[in-house]
C-alpha cells in the first residue's frame, strides 16, 4: 500500500469527493491564495497546504478563497448546505471559531431539530488543534469537548493518516454538520494510505493494541503517545489496549467498557482542557456505565486548567507526554484498596 | 410598474392575512394557551409581501424572530403556523421551533431565527447555492435596524459584494431595536452604510406596498442578471412591543397611535385603489373578512391538535447518528 503524509490523505479525500459530487466545494482563507494578487494562484493551498492543487482542477468556483469573515463565510457554508449544497469549510485554527460560533452552534447545529426535522445541513468545518508548534494561546487548543458539548453536531478527531482520509470522506458524505479537526503537528506524519476512495465509519472506535492490564483511551495526537507508553511498559510486563475512538460525537463507548470486561482499568488521555473535557466525559459515562468493571480509579492525563503557553519548556510540560501517561498506567495497575 | 387586478388582491389578501393573524396571536397570549413568547410583524405587512410578489419556491428567504410575516408572505402554511405557535404536534415544526423557528424549506423559507443578525450569512450562502447551480434564484436576507448593527450584516455585505452574490439586504427599520431607538443606536445612515461597500441601495417607505414592491423588483432584477447584492432601507411601523409580553411604556400612546392613523399599509393601499376604481371597497372588506375566518379557523384547529408526544424530544437531532 502506498504510503503518504496526513496533508496528502485529507488533499485526497476532498479531490475525490469534489470529482464524485460536484455539489462539494471548497471555501476558507486562502484555501488557493493568491486571489486578486499579480502572482502565483493557488500559493498557499490553505494555511498548511492540504487544499494545495484542487484549483487547478476545480477552478475558482469551487475553490472559494474567502475575505477574512467567518461569520460570513460559515454561515453561508451552512445556508449553502440547508439549499443544496456539500460546502467544506477551512478555518485555519480552531481558536478562530470563537468568531464564527453563533453560525455552528446556534444555526448549523440546530436547523434539523427546531425545524421539526426538515432540514439537512451537510458541512465539514475542517480546522487546524493542538499544541506542540510554539504556537501560544490562540493557535494551539483542542478545543473539540465545546463541539462535543452541542447536540447537532459530529466531532472528528483523527489519529492517523489512513483515518484521516477515511473519516473525512465520511464526514463530507455525511447529511449532518461536522467539525473535522487536525492536529497540526501531525500533517507530515506518514502512513498506509490506499489511492482509492473509502470510509471509516463514525462512532467506531479503533483498537490499536490489545492487552489484558489497562485501556488506554487517546485521541488525535496523543493515540501515538499513547502507543508509545504502551510499548515500554510492555517491557516490564504491563499490557495495555490502546482505543482511538476517533470521533467524540459519536462516541463509541460500547468499545472501551469491553476493553475494560478484560482490563478493568481505564487511563484517559486527553489534549483538551481537563474540566468537561473528553477525559471527564468518558470517565463520567465510564462510572455510570461499567462501575461494576473497575479495578482502580479511573485516571486521566490532561494538559492543566491553563491556556497553552509559548515557550518550549513551558509547551513541553503542559502537553500529556509518554512519561506522564506512563506513570498514570501504573498507578492504575498497582492501586490497592 | 403596473400591477394587475389579481396581483393587487393577492398582496391586499397576504397583507391583511399577517395583520390579522398577528393581532389574534397579541390576543392569543394573553388566553395562556400559547406557552413561549411572540414578535408580532402588525405595522410592517407591506415589506414582506412587496418583496414576496417578486419571488417563487426556488428563491430563499432568511428571516428573524419576528419572521411571521416573512413566512405567511413567502406561502407558509398558517394552519401550521399557528399550531406551531401553539406548540402541537400539527405544527409547521412539529412544535420543536415556536413563533422564532417558523421554517418551510420546500417554500423557500429557510427559518425564522432567534439570533439578531442571523439571516445575512444564511442567505449569502442560499445566494451562493443558486450562483453555482445556476438556478436563477435569489436570496433575500431580512433584518432590522437593530441587525443591521450586527457584525455578521457587515461582514455578509462585504462578502456579497465580493462575490457578486444574487442576495438582496432587506433591512426592516421599525424605528426600534427592542426598547432602543433606530435613531440613537445607528450611526450614520443605512443606505449611505451599504455605498460604502459599493452596493446600490435605496431607502423605501414600507407603508406602501407599491414602493416596496417597485424597489424589490429592480433588486430581484439585478440578482437574477448576475449584478450582486441590493441593500433595501425599508421604514416601517412597529404597532406592538418589542415582544408578547413587552408593557411598550417606552413611546407614548400618542406616538402609537399616529403610526396606526397616519401609517397603516392596509389603509395606504384602500387610498390609492379604491379612489382610482381599481378595487371597490367592499372587495377589501369581503377580504377581510376571509383572513378572519381563515385565521379563527387555524385557532380552533390548533387549540383541537394533538401536543407533541415527549417521547420526541430526542428525535431529529441528526439525519443519523449511531
Amino acid at each position: 500500500m502506498p504510503r503518504k503524509s496526513f496533508r496528502q490523505a485529507l488533499n485526497e479525500a476532498m479531490r475525490l469527493e469534489m470529482r464524485r459530487d460536484p455539489r462539494v466545494f471548497v471555501m476558507g482563507e486562502d484555501v488557493a491564495g493568491g486571489k486578486g494578487a499579480s502572482g502565483e494562484q493557488d500559493a498557499w493551498g490553505g494555511a498548511f497546504g492540504v487544499t494545495k492543487g484542487l484549483l487547478a482542477e476545480f477552478g475558482p468556483e469551487r475553490v472559494r478563497d474567502t475575505p477574512i469573515t467567518e461569520s460570513a463565510f460559515v454561515g453561508a457554508a451552512a445556508g449553502a448546505a440547508m439549499t443544496g449544497l456539500r460546502p467544506v469549510v477551512e478555518i485555519m485554527f480552531v481558536d478562530f471559531m470563537g468568531v464564527c460560533f453563533d453560525q455552528i452552534f446556534n444555526q448549523a447545529a440546530k436547523f434539523r431539530y427546531m425545524f421539526g426535522g426538515k432540514a439537512v445541513t451537510p458541512m465539514v468545518l475542517r480546522a487546524t488543534f493542538g499544541a506542540g508548534t510554539r504556537s501560544a494561546s490562540q493557535h494551539s487548543q483542542a478545543l473539540y469537548p465545546l463541539f462535543t458539548h452541542i447536540p447537532g453536531l459530529k466531532v472528528v478527531v483523527p489519529s492517523s493518516p489512513y483515518d484521516a482520509k477515511g473519516l473525512l470522506i465520511q464526514a463530507i458524505r455525511d447529511d449532518d454538520p461536522v467539525i473535522f479537526l487536525e492536529h497540526k503537528a501531525m500533517y507530515d506524519d506518514m502512513g498506509e494510505v490506499p489511492d482509492g476512495a473509502y470510509v471509516v465509519p463514525f462512532g467506531e472506535a479503533g483498537v490499536l493494541r490489545d492487552g489484558g492490564d489497562v485501556t488506554i483511551v487517546a485521541y488525535g495526537r496523543m493515540v501515538g503517545r499513547a502507543m508509545e507508553a504502551a510499548a515500554r511498559l510492555a517491557r516490564d510486563g504491563i499490557e495495555a489496549t490502546v482505543v482511538d475512538p476517533r470521533t467524540t460525537s459519536p462516541l463509541d463507548i460500547d468499545t472501551i467498557v469491553e476493553t475494560l470486561e478484560e482490563t478493568g482499568r481505564l487511563v484517559i488521555v486527553d489534549e483538551a482542557y481537563p474540566r468537561c473535557g473528553m477525559a471527564s466525559d468518558i470517565a463520567g459515562i465510564v462510572a455510570e456505565e461499567a462501575f461494576g468493571l473497575l479495578k482502580a480509579p479511573i485516571q486521566k492525563v490532561t494538559p492543566p486548567h491553563a491556556p497553552v503557553p509559548y515557550a518550549p519548556e513551558l509547551e513541553a510540560a503542559y502537553i500529556p507526554s509518554v512519561e506522564k501517561i506512563e506513570a498514570a498506567v501504573r498507578k492504575a495497575v498497582g492501586w490497592t484498596r | 410598474m403596473q400591477l394587475a387586478r389579481a396581483d393587487l388582491l393577492k398582496a391586499y389578501r397576504t397583507m391583511a392575512l399577517i395583520r390579522v393573524f398577528e393581532e389574534r396571536v397579541q390576543r392569543e397570549m394573553s388566553s395562556g394557551d400559547i406557552p413561549g413568547s411572540t414578535h408580532l410583524y402588525a405595522g410592517q405587512e407591506a415589506s414582506a409581501v412587496g418583496i414576496s410578489m417578486h419571488l417563487t419556491d426556488i428563491d430563499r428567504v432568511a428571516s428573524t424572530h419576528r419572521g411571521h410575516g416573512h413566512s405567511i408572505a413567502k406561502g407558509c402554511d398558517v394552519d401550521g403556523m399557528m399550531a406551531e405557535i401553539f406548540a402541537r404536534a400539527t405544527g409547521i415544526c412539529h412544535g420543536k421551533g415556536g413563533s422564532m423557528h417558523i421554517a418551510d424549506l420546500d417554500k423557500g423559507m429557510l427559518g425564522a431565527n432567534g439570533i439578531v443578525g442571523g439571516a445575512p450569512p444564511l442567505a449569502c450562502g442560499a445566494a451562493l447555492t443558486a450562483k453555482l447551480t445556476g438556478s436563477g434564484a435569489v436570496a433575500v436576507a431580512y433584518t432590522g435596524d437593530g441587525g443591521f448593527n450586527q457584525g455578521t450584516t457587515a461582514e455578509s455585505l462585504n462578502l456579497a459584494r465580493v462575490w457578486d452574490l444574487p442576495v438582496i439586504f432587506a433591512i426592516e427599520d421599525n424605528g426600534f431595536a427592542e426598547a432602543t431607538a433606530s435613531s440613537w443606536a445607528v450611526a450614520g445612515d443605512i443606505v449611505v452604510r451599504a455605498a460604502g461597500y459599493g452596493i446600490p441601495a435605496e431607502r423605501v417607505d414600507g407603508t406602501d406596498v407599491f414602493a416596496v414592491h417597485e424597489a424589490a423588483g429592480r433588486a430581484v432584477a439585478r440578482g437574477r442578471a448576475g449584478e450582486g447584492p441590493t441593500v433595501l432601507h425599508i421604514t416601517v411601523p412597529r404597532y406592538l412591543g418589542h415582544f408578547s409580553g413587552d408593557a411598550d411604556t417606552y413611546r407614548s400612546s400618542a406616538e402609537k397611535q399616529a403610526m396606526r392613523s397616519e401609517r397603516d399599509c392596509l389603509k395606504v393601499f384602500r387610498a390609492k385603489v379604491v379612489p382610482a376604481g381599481l378595487i371597490d371597497e367592499a372587495e377589501l372588506d369581503a377580504i377581510d373578512a376571509e383572513a378572519t375566518a381563515a385565521v379563527e379557523g387555524a385557532v380552533v384547529a390548533a387549540r383541537a391538535a394533538p401536543r407533541p408526544d415527549p417521547a420526541t424530544v430526542a428525535t431529529d437531532v441528526y439525519v443519523s447518528y449511531p
